[in-house]
């Protein structure tokens, strides 16, 4: 692929391999623009700006002239979800082969009409002139169809050095109309019509809808339908505050069984530890003659609680019936996977459905907008003929959402007297962590398990290694000459979960990288010497080496009790990008982070300015995580409700955060959205070891953790 | 029971017909179709929904559209005029400061009210007036660098 690597699988690169036509990617104006139809969607990252960049480079036009359709199950090459960091590689790698073959294609038409040979034409900016004169434009071939045709990826595309869009700096489109207040996210459209709805969502997880009164609900001004589906109970008003009247009326009127299940309040670890598993060894290695070395051993437990994904714009869709077909508008992650989840919750075929992406504010994983979109699509029905715009409030955003995963994470490992390891061991106790829609089995949409007639819920699914799910990072990229590695998955957890960013990276990466600093302590070797002595990929080396050099790391020097620094690293997924962050940290009244450097090798760089957003969002948000979030429940329900009870990282708070990038232009492109979580995560609590000579070992790193730890 | 306000939006002034307690960011959203406050908790935590009001940031979500009165209320749509964006908005493109772009608008809106009462405002400053305004995808570094790169080009 890129500098001439082969894949070992001989079909169509990236999304190709699924989405054949030519045309399914890409289209030539004839009004001079190209435009291009990616599957994947924009949640933020940035993404939509990289692609363009991607069919800007080979087709050799302007940048500018580059516009992307907004993904609609009616003409969108289906992509699955956008998730794992694996744009670039799914789609960036599918429409740099589209965009190249595409180009053969108009110059051997061009050379044809020319009468000359395509080795006697070049291109600027979609105009492709001839040596012996003469000239076409794309847009002037447009008509004719030509790249109606299947791809074969056999051109070429381009090779790095050749590259003056991909491996710029290019501005995000979407940013001017943002900050403008312009209409953007799903929650501002205003569709002709429009009626709002509100769902009324039960007190806990399993309780069941036993009565309500709705003569007083229908009395309040506005209120066009009043909807019940078994436990399934809605509002639809023709003004947003009607609604929410509505829904809180009803609220007041229901009456609700709330089953015995009790939730493990205080003990979700324990829970974890306890509960039936599948346990699968991932990873081995034997060498009893290292063995035999150990002279001692190490042991440790590492904790991560329930995270939520907390969206600033709790989730939203619109949802329109007409005549038997329903068009929803909606900010998934999955446009045709959702379609299919919906076809099962709402009984009509697929085909009877066409689902249109529209941003929402960062999702960070799965959260609750594939679920709005049923929502709206239920109470749709009610108001026939009629767009309904269902939003979450905070409260169901919070409540409902599906969590990333509580851990456990218990590691061992035996060093010999040198200073090296010599046997490791890492059990992990979790949730698969996804739980999307579009699977077999059942439907992943939350009101579809409330429904009078309810769906079961599809079983989640762990994503097998070598990306891994639960056990993401868990092989550690470290040369150990005797590791075990092992995944305990418990599928059925107490709380709802599914995919964060991350996934299980965050804690397994989080325990391995506070581990070895544990051994290296134990062996008296500053911890960047103590990692590189047991790495040899160069990659990781290199990050490793940039992170510190960026942070003046200076081996051997001591905490002072308050300030403290700390690295962790990880190569994602043990495929994608590398990251090496620094953390350094101050323990006053809480723990803070006052700065923090990361190094990031993601392969061939597309969009230099994007890649750091990305990364510098990435380490914000993961301390955050790490100092902060932890989503709360009683025996009987969630009373994470709201940001009073689930604080972030603020304004006050952030540090400065600076990144180094290391282009590799003869390596895959990779997404980088996702590395810095585990590293990020480990450089805190190393760095506040590092300050006071005390490990914290469970997630968030509180002020009380840390008292109790001293 | 609904009752007609004549509202001071952006300088114009608007008339609606709502029930007294609504909301105002639902009657700039969906009265008046200014999206740019965004609805974010509803609870007055967040900050998506800040406009200003007699020149103080305040959250459009936590006040009823009663208790307004004539006072004036500028919007993020308010402080640009055709063709030529804010210099915080403007700035904002500039150090490419979004990633969703959620918070962009409500986070504008408390910079801008803090940087017209002093505009000399420091680093702490700035920091603190966003203490009503969340960003969850971890922009905080660009945002309060376009907020410092506005502030330069306001001063000039
Ligand atoms: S929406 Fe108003 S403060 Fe959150
Ligand atoms: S940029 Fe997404 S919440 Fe701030």
């Amino acid at each position: 692929m890129n500098g001439g690597k082969q894949q070992a699988n001989p079909g169509l690169p990236g999304s190709l391999e699924t989405n054949r036509r030519l045309d399914r990617w890409l289209k030539i104006g004839r009004d001079g623009t190209v435009t291009i139809y990616p599957g994947k969607v924009e949640i933020g990252q940035g993404i939509l700006t990289a692609l363009a960049q991607i069919a800007a480079e080979e087709l050799d036009v302007a940048l500018e002239r580059v516009q992307v359709a907004v993904a609609s199950t009616s003409h969108s090459p289906d992509e699955g979800t956008t998730s794992g960091s694996r744009s670039i590689e799914e789609s960036g790698v599918a429409l740099r082969f589209a965009a190249a073959e595409a180009r053969e294609i108009l110059l051997a038409r061009a050379a044809e009409r020319l009468g000359t040979t395509i080795e006697q034409l070049a291109v600027a900016d979609g105009v492709i002139t001839a040596r012996s004169g003469g000239s076409i434009a794309y847009w002037e071939l447009a008509g004719e169809d030509l790249i109606a045709r299947e791809a074969t990826a056999g051109v070429k595309p381009k090779s790095p050095a050749e590259h003056r869009i991909v491996g710029q700096t290019a501005k995000r489109r979407d940013i001017p109309a943002k900050v403008a207040g312009a209409p953007a996210y799903v929650q501002d459209l205003a569709l002709p019509g429009m009626r709002y709805g509100r769902v009324v969502r039960p007190p806990s997880y399993q309780a069941r809808l036993a009565s309500f009164d709705e003569r007083e609900t229908r009395a309040l001004p506005g209120v066009v339908a009043v909807v019940r589906d078994g436990s399934f109970l809605g509002a639809v008003a023709a003004r947003e505050e009607q609604a929410i009247r509505a829904a809180r009326a009803l609220w007041r009127s229901a009456s609700w069984n709330e089953a015995s299940t009790k939730l493990p309040a205080s003990g979700i670890h324990a829970f974890l530890l306890n509960a039936p598993a599948q346990d699968t060894v991932i990873s081995e290695k034997v060498d009893a003659k290292a063995r035999s070395r150990a002279a001692r051993s190490l042991e440790a437990t590492y904790t991560r609680p329930f995270i939520a994904h907390a969206s600033i714009g709790p989730s939203c869709a619109v949802a329109q019936l007409v005549d038997g077909r329903y068009t929803v508008w909606t900010h998934s992650q999955g446009i045709f996977p959702l379609r299919r989840d919906l076809a099962k919750a709402l009984g009509v075929a697929e085909e009877r459905i066409t689902v249109i992406h529209a941003e929402g504010a960062g999702c960070y994983g799965h959260n609750g907008a594939d679920d709005a979109a049923l929502d709206a699509a239920l109470l749709a029905r009610a108001a026939p003929g009629r767009p309904v715009q269902v939003q979450w409030m905070r409260e169901d955003e919070f409540a409902w959402e599906p969590y990333g995963s509580a851990m456990v994470v218990k590691l061992g490992a035996a060093l010999d007297g040198a200073g090296s390891i010599v046997n490791w061991r890492h059990d992990v106790w979790s949730h698969p962590h996804s739980a999307r829609p579009g699977r077999s089995g059942g439907a992943n949409l939350l009101a579809g398990w409330h429904l009078a007639r309810p769906l079961n819920a599809a079983p989640p699914r762990d994503v097998p290694q070598p990306a891994g799910g639960s056990d993401r990072n868990a092989i550690p990229l470290y040369d150990f000459p005797n590791q075990r590695v092992a995944k305990h998955v418990v599928t059925e957890m107490p709380l709802r979960v599914s995919s964060l960013r991350s996934l299980g990276a965050h804690a397994n990466v989080f325990a391995i990288e506070s581990f070895m600093d544990e051994l290296a302590a134990a062996s008296g070797v500053d911890p960047l010497e103590f990692r590189l002595r047991h790495l040899k990929d160069p990659r990781a080396r290199a990050v490793i080496d940039a992170a510190a050099q960026a942070a003046g790391w200076q081996a051997g020097q001591r905490g002072d009790g308050v300030r403290g620094r700390g690295v962790g690293f990880a190569r994602y997924k043990n495929l994608g990008c590398y990251v090496a962050v620094v953390a350094e940290v101050a323990v006053e009244h809480e723990v803070r982070v006052t700065r923090a450097w990361a190094a990031v090798d993601a392969g061939l760089v597309i969009n230099p300015g994007g890649l750091v957003n990305q990364i510098e969002g990435g380490i914000l948000q993961a301390i955050s995580w790490t100092l902060k979030e932890e989503v709360r429940f009683d025996r009987e329900r969630v009373t994470t409700r709201s940001w009073d009870d689930y604080p972030i990282l603020t304004f006050a708070e952030a540090p400065p955060v600076e990144v180094v990038l290391i282009n590799r232009p003869d390596e895959t492109a990779k997404g980088a959205g996702e590395g810095a979580q585990g590293p990020t995560a480990a450089a805190i609590g190393n760095a506040l070891c590092h300050a006071l000579g005390t490990r914290v070992r469970d997630l968030p790193i509180t002020r009380e953790r840390v008292i109790g730890a001293l | 029971m609904a009752e007609t306000f004549t509202l001071n939006v952006n300088g114009a002034s608007r008339r609606v017909t709502v029930e007294p307690e609504t909301p105002l960011l639902y009657v700039l959203r969906n009265d008046l179709s200014l999206k740019g406050a965004r609805f974010g908790c509803g609870l007055g935590q967040c900050g998506a929904c800040t406009v200003i009001i007699d020149g103080a940031a305040v959250q459009s979500c936590d006040v009823p559209v009663s208790a307004v009165g004539d006072r004036a209320i500028t919007t993020i749509e308010g402080i640009s005029t055709p063709g030529k964006p804010h210099p915080l908005q403007q700035a904002f493109v500039d150090e490419q400061a979004a990633q969703c772009g959620y918070c962009a608008t409500g986070i504008i809106m408390s910079a801008k009210a803090l940087l017209d009462r002093d505009p000399a405002a420091d680093e702490a400053a700035i920091r603190a007036a966003l203490a009503k305004n969340l960003c969850r995808c971890g922009t905080h570094n660009r945002i309060l660098r376009a907020i410092r790169r506005a502030q330069r080009e306001l001063q000039r």
